[in-house]
């Protein structure tokens, strides 16, 4: 039986960047075939060709060994084809019925559309246990549930392949395995998956084999159940690297950043942190559990000064902080510093050169200029050093911030938050869209300031970090703190729980 | 995921332009040709008539003056994230600041009579900037709608004000009596001929050097200070801004400020340098001219003297050039100058990505 797809000598270059060089790829039909690299190894260009956003520069595409032309994602969806993005393409206040019809709605007319629609789903979701309200508006479904309309959307297009985008970024723990559950019934039934992702975890529990990118080209395609982490994570980077950063124990010291009832609404007004306390002690690392969006940003960006509370109280070193002196620039001087999650939005400027960006939040500090002038041999000779430390790739101060990659822009966040010697850090996804061995780097930096004593509130999305760098780790679940666990005492089960808002007095 | 658009700075700044500038009167030709006129001999005209002599080159840079400043006032604004197109007003309102300060104080000498009216222009310009940016930073309402209104309300309010306050009793014309001798800038004529240079007389006079040191504190302003940096951090990434501190409110009507007091430097050099007195519609339309001039400019105080020089040509060669070839009337010449803009502001994407694509190739070429 020839393989569901078949790409053959692939290439694809954007101006000087080979993004896919030579690539080829075999996927068995009825498998889950799991492809990994670091960012901008050419995973996304890759599926991108295959699902008809890119043509290939060379190369052939073949689906049931047939040899197709793949122009458009129209072309892609005739082939059988469908693709779930990590980012939904879903209209939120339409229903799931009219979600799933929307661009194949059969007619000027909807109503036949809407009962084929119908019918389809009822067999779908019988099919594959893919329980669903089809009358619910998709915008109050849950992430997990939006994920499964995507789904939904790509089988009753026909898709026999089915491509998924990093599925898990977005999912609770319970709900990434619900979803592992639908793939594997998928499987059963015939169907092939290709799941792009970045967790190594998730390869090793779900895949059946495994292909390895690194700078566009394909480095490996091998059976899962004859590979480990460590060696896949070898093939991704081109060297060892360390998975886990080891860390001593140690006794933490006096309070530095204590947090009593706060609550956050949004700019829309709806609240979204709930009655927060809790206290990040020096030489502490405190981690906050939870799905993105369940009020960890608001509550960073509270507690940072740039949104202000509407209730609760703030200490820095045991002096409660006035709400007229609760704003960004006070909290810096008071030595209160904050690594943004959204580096291109928050926490750099991606339009000015690197130089530049080294110094938000720091401009108006008297040593970088004379006067109302700024001294850019100064800031570009400061940058060059910081960057040699924290070995920045380029090594480049004048090269524009959004030219460099994920990791790289991190570290120089980084350098410029950490060699302020703050007191207290925060730290949001440090590493989201950081590739593997600036992950290790940006982890080791962390632990070496909690032994120098800084007390850091550390927010990410992946539990896997929050567990590897916290002393303590605390939940949050729309917006409320549900638990806290000492993270040498837990696991990710019961964090699982905690983070879905299963709280210990209802355990 | 679209092709990296990486251009050498020196084709990013000039080339890019320069090939925007080149199609654009290519194009043009082509409508001179489609109403049966040689456009080589128009586009002679036109040179000879900017460049060619020597009146016609002081009458250039005179209206390359008035654009320097609007359009310095528009890329101010513009690094702050605003689309400033009330020049109009604001440089009416700098006129009427103009004219209180010079007719009131006819006792001053001209050494202190002279800064004391640009100061008024600025900050007769400064104040009708700041009520938009103000709205903008604390109301929301968007400064586009708010500018345009307030170009009306100046418009308004000097016609009021010239026909019932400020007209002189005897006079039937809406506009101040003249300001006093020992307030006009010293036309470059007359500058010359005090060094015994004899250059031909125009209506160019010492604003230009303003406007030269207007373009170099702009650019030490927005790229190099403190404040600058500011301002771009607000212009380009809002939520950067609050992370960092700086407050894009007051930031929002800080760059609003300059941007009037920039663009009461046109009221400067056409009332002050020229008219000697507050008329009716001096801003001529040019305060629309600047937005054009900034965009071309790229919002750099270089390009914008470049742009500034360009338009000054079609300007003054385009009057000459409806003199001559009467069948090109000064409609015809508008038309000219909205094909430049078409191309050098709208269309300037198409060409920086065409030569983008031309470099790549190149240094794939060579690797």
């Amino acid at each position: 039986m020839s393989p569901a797809i078949e790409l053959i000598a692939i290439n694809k270059s954007f101006g000087a960047v080979h993004a896919n060089k030579d690539v080829n790829l075999s996927v068995e039909r009825g498998t889950i075939h799991g492809i990994v690299g670091e960012n901008g190894a050419g995973k996304s260009t890759l599926m991108s060709i295959l699902y008809g956003f890119y043509e290939a520069d060379s190369g052939e595409v073949r689906v049931n060994g047939k040899p197709i032309a793949i122009r458009s994602p129209i072309d892609a969806i005739c082939a059988g084809i469908g693709m779930v993005h990590q980012h939904f393409m879903l209209v939120e206040p339409l229903s799931v019925v009219d979600n799933v019809m929307l661009g194949a709605e059969g007619g000027a007319m909807l109503r036949a559309g809407e009962a084929k629609v119908r019918a389809e789903l009822a067999r779908l979701s019988k099919d594959y246990g893919l329980e669903i309200d089809v009358d619910a508006a998709v915008g109050d479904l849950s992430v997990g549930l939006q994920q499964r309309v995507e789904i939904l959307k790509a089988l009753y297009r026909g898709a026999d392949i089915l491509i998924l985008d990093e599925p898990t970024a977005v999912l609770t723990p319970p709900e990434a395995d619900a979803l592992f559950g639908l793939l594997r019934s998928l499987k059963e039934q015939g169907k092939t998956v290709i799941l792009i992702t970045h967790k190594l975890r998730e390869i090793m529990a779900i895949t059946d084999r495994v292909s390895v990118m690194r700078r566009g080209e394909m480095v490996a395609t091998v059976e899962t159940a004859n590979t480990s982490p460590p060696e896949l994570a070898e093939l991704m980077v081109g060297r060892r690297v360390l998975l886990r950063v080891e860390k001593e124990e140690k006794t933490p010291g006096a309070p530095l950043l204590e947090v009593e009832n706060l609550s956050v609404v949004d700019s829309r007004g709806v609240l979204r942190v709930a009655n927060a306390s809790f206290t990040v002690r020096a030489g502490e690392i405190v981690g906050i559990a939870g799905v993105a969006g369940n009020g960890q940003s608001e509550l960073l960006e509270a507690i940072a000064g740039m949104r202000q509370p509407v209730l609760g109280s703030i200490r820095l070193e045991g002096q409660a902080i006035h709400s007229s002196a609760h704003n960004p620039h006070q909290m810096r001087q008071l030595g209160l510093l904050h690594v943004p999650e959204d580096r291109l939005r928050t926490g750099l400027v991606p339009a000015f050169p690197a130089f530049e960006s080294a110094i938000l939040g720091f401009s108006h500090e008297p040593h970088l200029g004379r006067g109302p002038i700024l001294d850019h041999d100064r800031l570009i000779a400061d940058l060059a050093k910081k960057m040699e430390q924290y070995d920045v790739r380029p090594p480049a101060p004048r090269l524009k911030s959004s030219k460099f990659s994920g990791g790289n822009q991190q570290k120089i966040v980084l350098a410029r938050e950490i060699e302020r010697n703050p007191k207290v850090l925060l730290v949001g996804q440090p590493t989201r869209g950081v590739d593997i061995g600036a992950i290790e780097f940006i982890h080791r930096r962390l632990i070496a300031l909690r032994d120098a004593g800084v007390a850091i509130l550390l927010v990410s999305v992946e539990l896997d970090e929050i567990m590897n760098l916290s002393d303590r780790i605390l939940t949050m679940c729309g917006g409320k703190i549900t638990g806290e666990r000492k993270a040498s005492e837990t696991n990710e089960q019961d964090l699982g729980l905690l983070m879905a808002g299963v709280t210990d007095e209802a355990a | 995921m679209s092709a990296p658009l990486d251009l050498p700075r020196w084709a990013d700044t000039v080339l890019v332009p320069a090939i925007s500038v080149v199609a654009a009167f290519l194009v043009a030709g082509l409508v001179v040709l489609a109403i049966g006129e040689n456009p080589l001999t128009a586009t002679r005209w036109l040179l000879q008539g900017s460049l060619g002599t020597g009146e016609g080159l002081g009458f250039t840079l005179f209206y390359m003056t008035d654009f320097i400043f609007v359009g310095l006032a528009v890329a101010v604004a513009y690094h702050a994230g605003l689309f400033n197109i009330g020049g109009e007003g604001q440089a009416t309102l700098a006129g009427l600041g103009i004219a209180l300060v010079l007719n009131n104080l006819t006792f001053l000498p001209g050494f202190l009579l002279i800064p004391l009216g640009i100061l008024g222009a600025a900050a007769f310009g400064a104040l009708w900037a700041a009520i938009p940016g103000y709205l903008q930073a604390k109301r929301g309402s968007h400064i586009v709608i708010t500018t345009i209104m307030f170009n009306w309300l100046a418009s308004v309010l000097i016609v009021y004000l010239l026909v019932n306050v400020l007209r002189e009793p005897q006079s039937m014309n809406p506009e101040t009596r003249a300001f006093p001798d020992q307030s006009h800038i010293p036309f470059m004529h007359d500058v010359f001929a005090a060094f015994g240079i004899e250059i031909p007389a125009s209506q160019l006079n010492l604003t230009l050097v303003l406007a030269l040191a207007a373009a170099y504190f702009v650019w030490l302003l927005i790229y190099r200070s403190r404040l600058g940096y500011a301002i771009r951090v607000v212009g380009s990434n809002p939520s950067a801004a609050v992370y960092a501190g700086i407050s894009p409110a007051r930031i929002i009507i800080i760059a609003m400020v300059l941007s009037g007091a920039l663009a009461g430097g046109l009221a400067v050099n056409e009332l002050m340098g020229y008219q000697h007195r507050l008329l009716l519609e001096f801003t001529s339309g040019y305060g629309f001219v600047g937005i054009a001039v900034a965009l071309m400019g790229r919002a750099h105080p270089v390009g914008i003297i470049l742009a500034s020089l360009l338009f000054g040509i079609l300007y003054q060669g385009g009057a000459e050039l409806a003199f001559e070839q009467p069948a090109i009337t000064r409609d015809m010449v508008v038309v000219i100058g909205g094909i430049i803009i078409l191309f050098a502001g709208a269309l300037d994407g198409l060409f920086r990505r065409l030569v983008a694509h031309l470099f790549a190739r190149q240094k794939l070429a060579r690797a």
